[in-house]
């Protein structure tokens, strides 16, 4: 049994040491830069962990946990883009006066709740880890607890998300109900029968899961909770709660929707049609940079979902790889917020960017890197995402969602032309202060090498996500 | 393994580039200048390197690179043959007069222009090398971005216009190709097109595949009705990227038809001839008529140039060796003569900022040198014989004729019209009454000006009275082209 625990050592790990650093932050006063830099270790070491734990497949406590090669890329995926997006957004984070020492022990819950979700084999274990991630959520939505959209936009996302995550909760407990088992085998191997049941569970679980990665219909909350919430808390929401999220959707379909293939089928191609479409029109209108990044964010779940809605393994694949770039190129758009600075206020509209070629060509030409690979332009990262997305899906014959994708490609493509335009055609008003943001610098840079370089081997990510599913 | 020459020619623009992006010259952009011009030479001679040892009695694609790239899945492959050559060439003779150009035509953010323009070099090159069609795609599809930037950064008063519609058309069209390439690698297993020729694409899938690659290439070639973009664009980018934009970036849609088009579907390209007749005479004659109309010397090239690619098509889809010959040619020699036009209309636009044909007139009495040259561009755009556009149409109507004497007649009746209207373009340019006092005042074209105009002249003639270079280049590829597809049509 102790032998066994090592399989949750990255769990047990990140659970003592925050219990540890809360310690630290009651006792010693103005703590939040031990705390963080704290935050940075802990999150370097548990990297550390996961690296050198064994990826073959082990279950413990009654099969209800998983260590395998997916729980493990993903946890990687999790810890290394919390750690881009904390430190990018540091200097924000102090210039808003959000540096309580709660902040980053609070980031450390929600990673811990979505390590559970994505080692989860079993209903229960996965609700805990799902409940411990939107409850931290919920705190940092509103962190900025004194201005009144962080917390209107806390209680928004509160609202709602605790009303999907009833109907999630209600969606298990039928499943229990009419298949007897909370594991996630034992469920998978009951379906092979027809059950009607089991198919309103499956429909309520894809419902509360559809909400947690903000897929149309499902999407309301997200663009005020990405405008109203601190800009570094939306860049914290656009990456990692999503990765986490579309990594359960994955293992849901993976493992105990398995057999029903038919029945969720035609709901997730539903989900990522309308996602594609709705993200694509309604980012054009948009003149808050967040909201359209939230609109995007949207749309790009369309096409993550659309690898998931071929059932088959190398779709799942390709929506991971989707996943990771866009993880990627998210970080990069959020950090560029961070660099523009005007007399301490950061600038988030998109008419604050008008020109800035002229006086800041690094950062104007990171966006453009950026905006493009967002698009899906050739010879970008975001291209090589979108194409192992679409060749997983013409691979099952399924043409009309693969042209529905492209032409949403096209007409999502309009909006960043139109951010780019602002940057590059437009007459510059503002000069931004040369802040010595170093690590917001360091995200952007490396994001954009990364999107830059992907094309000279695309087959990078397909070495890791190949080994993810055995089974 | 022999010396990776393709791969050389593809990114020594890119790298260059990046030494651009690093100089730190302030004041006047010297090195960054000097950078450019070193290196697109460099890539021109290697390119004629390349030209003069590429064995032209075999038709196979040689300097072949192979490099795995995506696992099991996709080749990074490259290599010419006679035909891509060509295009390579020219290629790497326009970059350094675009260069050239912009020195004297760019006034702001030159070094951001030289990077764009170099860029852009690298993914034309890359278009006319590869022999995987996802490559192909991604180099199309790359294009796109530098040129976004030359026409929205560097163009004229409704700029953001024509570089949107151009992106979101051309966009819009090669999506369809993107699926058509995806399931041609599905029913294939492959996308390597060595490999596809060998394996032939199932009948019933045919059609609607060569659709999804016409859907590109008519908008990137541009066809009627979707030749809108065209004008727009020419209008508002800046010399520079006109010339790009006219003599390669329109080129690329031929050469696709040639290499993708027909060899992967001969059967769908024989049963899509009379569309590609239609589409190619109403191009031809309309986009001539509009030319006519024209008050705005870049506009009428534009629809002139439409005109000229009708031909193209018009050839291409003759599926007749005369046919694709002076489709090949045409293409060459229309990148050399428009080319040559965009300079001379850039040429008079960088000393009285007006493109309108009524600021001018009588230009022959004030600068004779320009006017000579102008006189012979016209003429060699109208298809007057002694200058490459006459072989070009003239062997283009002679694989018409073989096939359908109606299209051809009415061909013709183009030719014409192109006379027409090119013709009252030099009378109202060139000769007539001078009206505007500021006329009197021009300087006639520095040095630079004569080497870019008198080398493009020289070539115009050159392959007018001497076309064996090019025809020899050509022939045997163009020749198993033909022999593959009618095997292809008999075995059906």
């Amino acid at each position: 049994m102790i032998n066994n625990l090592n399989i949750m050592l990255p769990e047990i790990f990140l659970t003592l040491s925050v219990f540890s650093i809360l310690m630290i932050g009651v006792f010693i006063k103005n703590s939040f830069n031990l705390i963080f830099n704290l935050t940075s270790i802990i999150i370097g070491i548990t990297i550390v962990i996961i690296l050198t734990s064994p990826s073959d497949e082990e279950k413990i406590f009654l099969e209800s946990f998983t260590r395998d090669a997916f729980s493990n890329y993903f946890k990687i995926l999790i810890l290394s883009s919390s750690l881009f997006v904390l430190n990018s957004s540091k200097n924000f984070i102090e210039d808003n006066k959000l540096d309580k020492f709660e902040y980053p022990i609070i980031i450390l819950l929600s990673i811990l709740g979505m390590f559970f979700m994505v080692s989860s084999n079993d209903l229960i274990l996965f609700y805990l880890g799902l409940e411990l991630q939107s409850l931290s959520l919920y705190i940092l939505a509103s962190i900025d607890r004194d201005n009144l959209r962080s917390t209107e936009s806390g209680i928004k996302y509160f609202v709602l998300s605790a009303l999907s995550s009833g109907l999630l909760l209600y969606g298990c407990s039928l499943l229990y109900g009419f298949t007897g088992s909370t594991n996630f085998d034992i469920i998978a191997s009951k379906l092979i029968e027809e059950n009607t049941g089991a198919v309103f569970a499956m429909v309520f679980i894809l419902v509360g899961l559809a909400f947690k990665v903000s897929a149309v219909p499902f999407h309301m909350w997200t663009p005020d909770v990405y405008e109203g919430a601190p800009t570094s808390i939306t860049s914290y929401f656009a990456v990692v709660p999503k990765v986490a999220g579309l990594a359960l959707l994955i293992k849901f379909m993976f493992i105990p929707f398995s057999n029903i293939l038919l029945e969720w089928q035609t709901i997730i191609i539903f989900i990522s049609i309308a996602s594609m479409i709705l993200g694509a029109i309604a980012a054009m209108v948009q003149k808050n940079f967040k909201r359209l990044l939230a609109y995007s964010s949207i749309g790009h779940i369309g096409y993550a979902l659309a690898g998931v809605a071929t059932g088959a393994i190398s779709g799942y694949q390709s929506a991971i790889i989707y996943i990771s770039i866009y993880v990627i190129m998210n970080i990069g758009a959020f950090s560029c917020l961070y660099l523009l600075k005007k007399d301490g206020q950061y600038k988030e509209n998109i008419s604050d960017l008008s020109g800035i070629s002229k006086k800041h060509p690094l950062i104007a030409v990171s966006l453009l890197i950026i905006l493009f690979s967002l698009a899906g332009v050739p010879p970008l990262g975001g291209f090589f995402a979108k194409f192992y997305v679409f060749v997983a899906v013409l691979e099952k014959e399924m043409y009309a969602l693969a042209i529905i994708g492209l032409l949403t490609t096209v007409m999502s493509a309009f909006y960043y032309l139109k951010i780019i335009k602002t940057i590059y055609f437009d007459d510059s008003f503002i000069t931004f202060d040369t802040t010595k943001n170093r690590n917001a610098q360091i995200s952007v840079f490396t994001s954009c090498i990364i999107l830059i370089t992907f094309f000279l081997y695309p087959s990078i990510l397909n070495n890791f996500v190949d080994t993810l599913f055995v089974g | 393994m022999n010396f990776p020459i393709l791969s050389t020619l593809i990114f020594l623009p890119l790298i260059s580039s990046f030494f651009i992006l690093l100089s730190r010259d302030k004041t006047n952009n010297i090195s960054s200048i000097y950078i450019s011009l070193f290196s697109s030479f460099a890539t021109f001679f290697l390119s004629l390197f390349l030209w003069y040892s590429l064995d032209f009695s075999s038709p196979k694609f040689q300097f072949v690179e192979e490099q795995s790239w995506i696992n099991n899945f996709i080749k990074f492959k490259l290599g010419v043959d006679g035909i891509s050559i060509l295009f390579i060439v020219l290629t790497t003779f326009i970059t350094p007069i675009c260069i050239i150009s912009c020195v004297n035509s760019v006034k702001v953010r030159i070094k951001e222009f030289l990077i764009a323009i170099l860029v852009l070099e690298t993914f034309m090159i890359g278009v006319f090398c590869s022999l995987d069609l996802v490559i192909f795609y991604l180099f199309f599809e790359a294009g796109l971005i530098p040129m976004f930037l030359i026409i929205g950064v560097w163009g004229g008063a409704r700029r953001v216009y024509s570089a949107f519609k151009f992106f979101l058309f051309t966009l819009l069209g090669s999506v369809l190709m993107l699926v058509a390439i995806i399931v041609i690698y599905w029913l294939t297993g492959t996308t390597d097109i060595t490999q596809i020729y060998e394996i032939k694409i199932p009948k019933e899938y045919q059609n609607i595949l060569w659709l999804a690659f016409f859907s590109s290439f008519a908008v990137k070639m541009p066809m009627w009705p979707v030749h809108t973009w065209l004008p727009d664009a020419h209008v508002e980018a800046p010399t520079a990227g006109s010339v790009i934009l006219a003599a390669i970036l329109l080129k690329m849609a031929g050469y696709g038809f040639l290499r993708f088009s027909i060899p992967l579907f001969p059967i769908a390209s024989e049963y899509f001839t009379p569309l590609i007749y239609t589409l190619s005479i109403i191009a031809i004659i309309y986009t001539s008529l509009v030319a006519l109309m024209q008050d705005d010397m870049k506009k009428l090239i534009a629809y002139s140039s439409v005109a000229h690619m009708g031909y193209v098509t018009l050839g291409i889809f003759t599926l007749t060796k005369q046919g694709i010959e002076g489709s090949i040619y045409q293409m060459i020699s229309h990148g050399l003569i428009s080319a040559a036009l965009f300079l001379c209309v850039g040429v008079v636009y960088d000393r009285l900022n007006s493109r309108m044909i009524s600021t001018y007139g009588g230009l022959v009495n004030y600068i004779p040198k320009y006017s000579f040259l102008f006189l012979i561009f016209a003429l060699a755009a109208l298809g007057l014989p002694g200058t490459s556009g006459f072989l070009g149409e003239f062997l283009v109507l002679t694989g018409t004729f073989q096939k359908s004497y109606l299209a051809a007649m009415l061909a013709t009746f183009g030719v014409v019209l192109g006379a027409a209207y090119m013709l009252w373009l030099t009378k109202r340019v060139i000769f007539g009454v001078t009206n505007n006092p500021d006329i009197k005042k021009l300087n006639d074209i520095n040095k630079s000006e004569i080497v870019m105009l008198v080398s493009l002249a020289f070539l115009i003639l050159f392959f007018g009275f001497y076309p064996l270079p090019l025809m020899e280049t050509f022939n045997v590829s163009v020749n198993s082209l033909i022999t593959n597809y009618e095997t292809a049509l008999i075995s059906n």
